[in-house]
């Protein structure tokens, strides 16, 4: 497919949408199509709105419209040693840059490399009464007005069907070397954390099956510095951070509700945790649980975390953890404001939303 | 940091709009309300921590844009989280403004107190509760100072990555309303970058949670958009910054280069190499030259530009890239390139940067500082357009660059005294900010809006992005008693900002629409 732009046509249907209240399902490149709730509507699709509209290396910085297949962008910045730091997940399909921002994931090297969020610069934003409106911009420190970019990342479209995003690009590092140790669950978190306090070149950290996989990314010497330091039992390739990004490893070969904990990355296995994955050095854990769905978010919201059911849940649990009463009303109040007509995606994060 | 006084009277209009805008009464009326406001106050908070005689209230009349002041009804020192939300309950239901203020070091009158406002002081709320190096955070309260969170983190081998100029003073509450900044963002971020939650008090004095204690938190990102919301959104009454590893060593090179162009374009080709500096600042002659008579850092004063880039890492990393970063400014043209051989030469190449403002304020009675970012590939146009503004004004500027970031900080020298020249910096001000966003850039980088750049903000948005804006404060705060009057402002503002421009006879918003 080639460059296309389609903006004014995307506003036409939302406009045409919002007079007839009839609710639309944003539909980029749908590799995200199983997370949160299933949208009742009409499809707009994103996906022939595409193409790198700026990208100027030397600036950090790199434009594309919606649309636009992740694996393009990774080519154009592969070209000129460059890189998406948050390392975008496409799961089972190819991701579109619109989705991945929308979605708010980000791959293994999010705790040092930053999230959506994070690298998020500006944005072209189609609000739900049609309008096309641009918030942020293509420098890298901008503090005029609300940060309505960042408030984007992650509402899974629930605001806006974002059209064009500028985000920081940042140089790949110039070797990257995983190693692999053979160390319990409890033994590895602890290793984890004392290494993510060090000034060590770390960009990924992971427990499955009494292993714990590092990733050091950075210049020869530094990384072989470290690797030297933290000695190991063996390495793995990059195909394992590849299979740990779009959830190809045998781990996520289940049809069982997936849950997805965000946890002080400290913190110690709950009682929750049964079959578990730590990535994030700690941070992030992907789990199986014979437990309750409201057992499990209790005992993660006491740790000082949420919990999402990420995959294969009812239709009756909500996938979100729920919000308490102020924020609710925040987020509602945010909602009427971008789609006073409660036509985009509504219900695929919470159902009042 | 030393900003004197900068518009008097310039900006009558911006001024005059403001205070039309305050609650305006008469002084027996004003007296009433501030016994029964106080009467009300001194029920929720200790008796001395309300401050209501004219000479207690005068230190809180203006932060650090000391051109703006204004008496506010009350000062407020609450002692405790309880005591805001009881405080914020009061102001909710008698209806009246709130000022949040932390260190009061802001450049942009973000914290300037409001007439019939009270000025909630935070410097109270200054512990720090816990340095939690097992999950590199620290939970502090928002009074606690910048550098503090630093010192506190050091022994652990950990510290907080922004470094405002004013970290010394500034408080991390103040950081979060302005999402600050500094001369590391470019590797290391913004404010927004190195939070993890923040505690919020809304105006009706309800307390939540936004963020979470992992690297993300459930809903939407409300701490995002509460960082830089210039306290307009809710009163921080608790934040947890992100921790991370002091850096093993660092490298500063310092670069001379003839002409301003080729600095720009050596700034652009050490990232095209694939290295990302931990800062990488630029100085034109006449800062160069001020800096230089002031602290004698040993800076070639007759450079048209210098760099100083710093690398910083492993030590490994570090004695690699610092050479490649030297050889580099070589192959880019560089006059001369030297590299600190100790900490203490390192630390030299920083003082003159470091010292620039008070530098400049040395060899003018007054100056004016501006903070707008550009793409940097624009950066030549934008010099040679500031300095053609320069010499059609006949006011020197003398320029002080992030470069790696592409945040300018031009500095406008004046004379108050001297009749006019108030009125023309500013007018040199405006015309830089609107240059920024011509070439796709913003009017502020770091300092904020406030009151200061509230005009120009009509250049960078139009009405539908405004009113955005607006109807986002009405879901936080419906009756608009946050910092009123700040940071955004009202549509018919800006169409009254463009009639000024008309009348001089230079439409320069034509895009606007009239209300």
């Amino acid at each position: 497919m080639s460059d296309r732009d389609i903006a004014q046509d995307l506003a036409k249907q939302v406009r045409d949408a919002a007079e007839r209240r009839q609710p639309l399902r944003l539909v980029g490149l749908d590799s995200k199509a199983s997370y949160g709730h299933a949208v009742q509507g009409e499809a707009l699709h994103l996906s022939a709105h595409r193409g790198i509209t700026s990208y100027e290396p030397t600036e950090l910085v790199l434009s594309a419209r919606a649309g636009t297949p992740i694996p393009d962008i990774e080519a154009a910045l592969a070209a000129n040693g460059q890189m998406l730091a948050f390392e975008p997940p496409g799961f089972s399909g190819t991701a579109s840059l619109g989705g991945a921002m929308a979605s708010g994931l980000g791959g293994p090297r999010r705790p040092w490399g930053g999230a959506p969020r994070d690298l998020m610069l500006g944005m072209t934003l189609l609000d739900g009464r049609g309008r096309i409106l641009h918030f942020g911009g293509e420098v890298m420190k901008n503090v005029a007005g609300y940060d309505l970019s960042r408030l984007m990342a992650g509402a899974l479209g629930t605001l806006g069907a974002l059209l064009e995003v500028s985000i920081k690009v940042l140089p790949a590092p110039k070797v990257e070397r995983s190693l692999v140790l053979n160390l319990s669950r409890d033994r590895a978190l602890q290793l984890m954390r004392e290494v993510a306090r060090q000034p060590a070149p770390l960009s990924g950290a992971c427990h499955l099956d009494d292993r714990l996989y590092l990733r050091l990314s950075g210049n020869a010497a530094s990384v072989a510095a470290w690797e030297k330091q933290i000695g190991g039992d063996g390495g793995a390739g990059t195909g394992f951070w590849l299979d740990l990004r779009d959830h190809g490893l045998a781990f996520f070969d289940s049809d069982r509700p997936l849950w997805r904990l965000s946890l002080p990355p400290a913190t110690p296995r709950l009682d929750c945790e049964q079959q578990v994955l730590t990535d994030w050095a700690g941070a992030q854990r992907w789990v199986y649980s014979s437990s309750s769905a409201t057992e499990i978010r209790d005992e993660v919201a006491k740790a000082g975390g949420h919990a999402i059911l990420f995959r294969h849940g009812d239709d009756k649990t909500p996938v979100f953890h729920p919000l308490d009463g102020v924020r609710e009303r925040l987020h509602r109040g945010l909602k009427q404001t971008f789609d006073p007509f409660g036509i985009l995606n509504p219900g695929r994060q919470y159902a009042s939303l | 940091m030393i900003v004197r006084d900068l518009f008097h009277t310039i900006t009558n209009a911006r001024r005059a709009d403001f205070f039309c805008n305050n609650h305006r009464m008469n002084e027996s009326d004003r007296k009433r309300q501030r016994l029964t406001l106080a009467a009300k106050l001194r029920a929720v908070v200790d008796g001395p921590h309300v401050l209501s005689t004219e000479q207690e209230l005068k230190p809180y009349e203006c932060d650090g844009l000391s051109a703006y002041r204004v008496v506010p009804l009350l000062v407020v020192l609450p002692g405790s989280v309880e005591e805001v939300q009881a405080i914020l309950r009061i102001c909710h239901s008698e209806q009246v403004p709130v000022v949040a203020r932390g260190a009061g070091t802001g450049l942009s009158g973000g914290a300037l107190p409001n007439e019939g406002g009270i000025l909630l002081s935070l410097a109270r709320l200054n512990r720090i509760f816990s340095v939690d190096p097992d999950n590199c955070c620290a939970r502090v309260q928002p009074g606690v100072r910048n550098l503090a969170i630093s010192e506190a983190a050091k022994p652990h081998g950990l510290y907080y990555a922004p470094d405002p100029s004013s970290q010394i003073a500034c408080s991390i509450g103040g950081n979060v309303a302005e999402n600050a900044g500094g001369v590391h963002c470019l590797k290391y971020g913004l404010t927004v970058n190195n939070l993890i939650a923040v505690e919020m008090i809304t105006i009706e004095g309800e307390r939540i949670t936004l963020g979470g204690g992992g690297l993300d938190g459930p809903g939407y990102d409300l701490l995002a958009l509460m960082t830089g919301s210039e306290g307009m959104l809710g009163v921080v009454v608790e934040v947890t910054v992100k921790l991370l590893p002091i850096p093993q060593q660092a490298q500063v090179a310092l670069a001379a280069f003839d002409e301003v162009e080729t600095a720009g374009q050596a700034v652009a080709d050490i990232i095209a190499a694939g290295i990302l500096p931990a800062g990488l600042e630029m100085m034109d002659n006449p800062s160069i030259r001020a800096s230089e008579d002031f602290v004698h850092a040993g800076y070639p004063t007759d450079a048209a530009a210098i760099l100083l880039c710093e690398v910083d890492g492993g030590a490994e990393e570090v004695s690699e890239d610092i050479a490649r970063v030297r050889q580099r400014l070589l192959d880019s043209g560089a006059t001369e390139v030297r590299t600190a051989s100790d900490a203490s030469e390192r630390a030299r190449f920083w003082a003159g940067r470091k010292a620039a403002f008070p530098a400049v304020g040395r060899i003018s009675p007054d100056y004016y500082c501006m903070d707008g970012t550009i793409p940097r590939k624009h950066l030549p146009r934008v010099l040679r357009e500031i300095a053609r503004y320069s010499q059609e004004s006949g006011l020197g500027v003398a320029n002080v660059f992030h470069a790696g970031d592409g945040n300018l900080h031009p500095l406008i020298l004046y004379d108050a005294n001297n009749a006019g020249e108030l009125e023309l910096a500013e007018q040199v001000g405006g015309r830089i900010l609107e240059l920024c966003v011509e070439v796709g850039g913003t009017i502020t980088g770091e300092h904020g809006v406030g009151l200061e750049k509230i005009n120009q903000m009509c250049a960078q948005f139009p009405p539908e992005e405004l009113q955005m804006f607006h109807d986002v404060k009405g879901v936080f705060d419906p009756r608009g008693l946050l910092n009123p009057g700040k940071a955004i402002p009202t549509l018919n503002r800006c169409a009254e900002f463009g009639a000024m421009h008309v009348k001089a006879g230079d439409l320069r918003f034509p895009h606007l629409e009239r209300f």
